[in-house]
């Protein structure tokens, strides 16, 4: 079966999503827009890393210095996704902003479910069952959205 | 890089405490990657790719170490040129930090 997230030939990108899980993607960007402009939950912690781990003067001009940005840089991201959310084609650039924001979901959802790298199978009967199942989609939709950007990257300079 | 100061074969007293040791501001940084149970290892290779310039085998490679080894070093350099790395970093959404190379 060919991805569902793909490059055509003629350059822009194809994608193949059915509307209900269109609407999934919209609610999970709605959450995660209200989570950042709710401030400094938790479950965001993945999105603000620390920097300086054994110093916290540079941490926090660190922190002082850029959290603004990371916040804007996210909020834009979601933004372009959304927008592009429905399309069944989008262009290269669009698909950085799929990349960044499905990442963005997955880094909270996976704090928010603890994922471990040994965890079992999927369980439907557990509670968190559903969440799971969301996990791993944005898990599968990443993987073909890297893997179109990997055919759009300059040649090696470094 | 040992600064002790019983290596110095001055016979004349030295007051300096820095005599032998490299200053601190110039010892390099490195920034490094740590291994999470979230971010895919395809994605981690495409950022290194995309923020340093990296081929694909070099940021395979990388990338492996991260995922096998718990961490690894993927950039070296002065304070400003490690800190914009780790920022690129972070806007990818990976955990990076940042140290110096002692």
């Amino acid at each position: 079966m060919a991805p569902r997230i793909r490059r055509h030939r003629r350059g822009h990108v194809v994608i193949e999503l059915d509307d209900h899980e269109r609407r999934i993607l919209t609610d999970l960007v709605d959450q995660l827009r209200t989570l950042l402009m709710s401030g400094t939950e938790p479950s965001l912690r993945r999105l603000f890393p620390i920097a300086y781990p054994d110093d916290d003067t540079h941490e926090r001009e660190y922190q002082s210095l850029v959290h603004g940005n990371l916040l804007e840089h996210r909020l834009a991201t979601l933004e372009v996704f959304e927008g592009s959310l429905h399309q069944t084609s989008i262009n290269v650039e669009q698909a950085e902003s799929w990349m960044g924001a499905i990442n963005d979901l997955r880094l909270v959802l996976g704090t928010l479910l603890d994922v471990s790298e040994d965890d079992g199978a999927f369980d439907p009967e557990a509670e968190s069952a559903f969440s799971h199942a969301v996990y791993h989609f944005l898990g599968a939709l990443l993987e073909q959205v890297v893997e179109v950007l990997f055919t759009t990257l300059p040649p090696p300079t470094g | 890089m040992s600064g002790s100061p019983q290596s110095t074969t001055s016979p004349v007293e030295v007051d300096d405490p820095e005599v032998g040791s490299v200053p601190r501001s110039d010892v390099p940084w490195i920034v490094l990657v740590w291994n999470d149970p979230i971010n895919l290892m395809s994605y981690v290779t495409l950022v290194l790719q995309k923020v340093f310039g990296y081929g694909k085998e070099t940021a395979t490679a990388l990338m492996l170490d991260v995922h096998h080894k718990g961490r690894a070093v993927v950039s070296t350099g002065g304070r400003e040129k490690a800190e914009l790395d780790v920022y690129r970093l972070h806007e990818h959404g990976l955990w990076a930090t940042m140290q110096q190379d002692r």
